[in-house]
C-alpha cells in the first residue's frame, strides 16, 4: 500500500514546457493543506489510515456527530472528512498538517477520483463493441450489440453479458502518473496526463503502489 | 479567464516578445537548434497561413518554398525554442486560413502586400 497520500481538487488541464522545451500535458490539482483529524491504527480500528480534512467550514453548520469528530481532535472543521489508507501511520499525529511537498517532482503517483457520469450508454461507448454495418441492408441496428446468447440450449442469457447501462460515476484509480511539479507555495500539484473526474472534483493522490523499481 | 491561468501564465511568453502578426504576413522565425551541446539560431522565413488555438496552446503555421518544395512548420506561439518572431511584410488577405496557397504555384501563390493609406 501507499506510504504517503494527499487530497486535492481537480482544477483542469493545460500544458507546460519541460527542460527540453517539449510540451507536457498536465492536470492541475489544487491541494489545500490538510489537517489530520484521526489516526486509524490496526490495533484500534483494524486497519491503518489517516482521516483528514481541508478548507474551512463554519462550526455552527456542522451536525453534532461531525462536530464531535472535530472537537475531539481539536482541529478546525472542514467541509469534508476524507480517509487516506496508508501502510504505516506511526509517523503521523492528530492535528498535523500535510502539504503538497510530501510529494516530490518526478515521483510516480496514483490518482483516485469518481469519474464523470455518462448516463445510460450503449454497448459501443460502454464496452467498446464494434456495432454493425452502416449500410449493406443494415436497418436501424447500427449501434446494437447483435446476438446476446444461443438458442434452445441454454435458453437463457448468461450472467455477466455486457449490455447497455449506466456508465461512469464510479471510483477510478489511474496508476503511475508522473508528478511534474509540486508547488507548496501556491498549493498546486501538476500531474502529467489526465485524471478521472470533473473539474472541481475531489481527488486522492498517493505514491504509486506499482511503480517499477528504478 | 480559466482557473488554470495560475499555471499557464508562467509558461506564456511576455506579450512584448510576441509581435502582432496575422495570417498572410511574412515572418522570420528565429528557431534555437541544439546540435550536440551547441545551440545556434536558424531562421525559418515564410508566410503565416494559420493561427490556431488560444492561451498557452496557441500555434501558428509558416509556409515557405524550399528548392521548389513547399515546407510548412507549425510552432507553438509560446514555445521557448523560438527566440524571436520578426514580421517582414504585412499581407492583404481576406480569410483567416490560407490553405489555398498550397494548391497554387508561382505568381499565383503570392500574397498581396498590405498598403497603408
Amino acid at each position: 500500500m501507499a506510504t504517503k497520500a494527499i487530497v486535492g481538487e481537480k482544477v483542469g488541464m493545460t500544458q507546460v514546457w519541460d527542460d527540453q522545451n517539449r510540451v507536457v500535458p498536465v492536470t492541475v490539482l489544487q491541494v489545500a493543506p490538510c489537517r489530520v483529524v484521526q489516526v486509524k491504527t490496526p490495533e484500534r480500528d483494524g486497519y491503518s489510515a489517516l482521516q483528514v480534512t481541508f478548507g474551512h467550514k463554519k462550526a455552527s453548520k456542522l451536525t453534532k456527530p461531525v462536530a464531535g469528530q472535530f472537537s475531539k481532535a481539536g482541529v478546525e472543521p472542514g467541509p469534508r472528512l476524507v480517509e487516506l489508507r496508508l501502510d504505516d501511520v506511526s509517523d503521523y499525529e492528530v492535528g498535523q498538517e500535510l502539504k503538497v511537498d510530501v510529494l516530490a517532482d518526478g515521483e510516480r503517483v496514483d490518482v483516485t477520483a469518481v469519474s464523470k457520469g455518462k448516463g445510460f450508454t450503449g454497448v459501443m461507448k460502454r464496452h467498446g463493441f464494434s456495432g454493425q454495418k452502416a449500410s449493406h441492408g443494415a436497418h436501424r441496428i447500427h449501434r446494437m450489440p447483435g446476438a446476446i446468447g444461443s438458442c434452445a440450449t441454454p435458453a437463457r442469457v448468461f450472467k455477466g453479458q455486457r449490455m447497455a447501462g449506466r456508465m461512469g460515476g464510479e471510483r477510478v484509480t489511474t496508476l503511475n502518473l508522473t508528478v511534474v511539479s509540486a508547488d507548496a507555495e501556491r498549493d498546486l500539484l501538476l500531474v502529467k496526463g489526465a485524471v478521472p473526474g470533473p473539474k472541481g472534483g475531489l481527488v486522492l493522490v498517493r505514491d504509486a503502489v506499482k511503480a517499477e523499481a528504478s | 479567464m480559466h482557473r488554470t491561468d495560475l499555471v499557464d501564465d508562467q509558461h506564456k511568453k511576455p506579450s512584448e516578445q510576441i509581435p502582432d502578426f496575422a495570417p498572410g504576413d511574412t515572418v522570420k522565425v528565429h528557431v534555437r537548434v541544439v546540435e550536440g551541446n551547441k545551440a545556434r539560431i536558424q531562421v525559418f522565413q515564410g508566410v503565416v497561413i494559420r493561427r490556431q488555438g488560444s492561451g498557452v496552446r496557441e500555434t501558428f503555421t509558416v509556409r515557405k518554398l524550399s528548392y521548389g518544395v513547399g515546407v510548412e512548420r507549425t510552432f507553438p506561439l509560446h514555445t521557448p525554442i523560438v527566440d524571436e518572431i520578426e514580421v517582414v511584410t504585412r499581407g492583404d488577405v481576406r480569410r483567416a486560413k490560407l490553405f489555398y496557397l498550397r494548391d497554387r504555384v508561382g505568381k499565383a501563390a503570392k500574397v498581396k502586400e498590405k498598403r497603408f493609406r
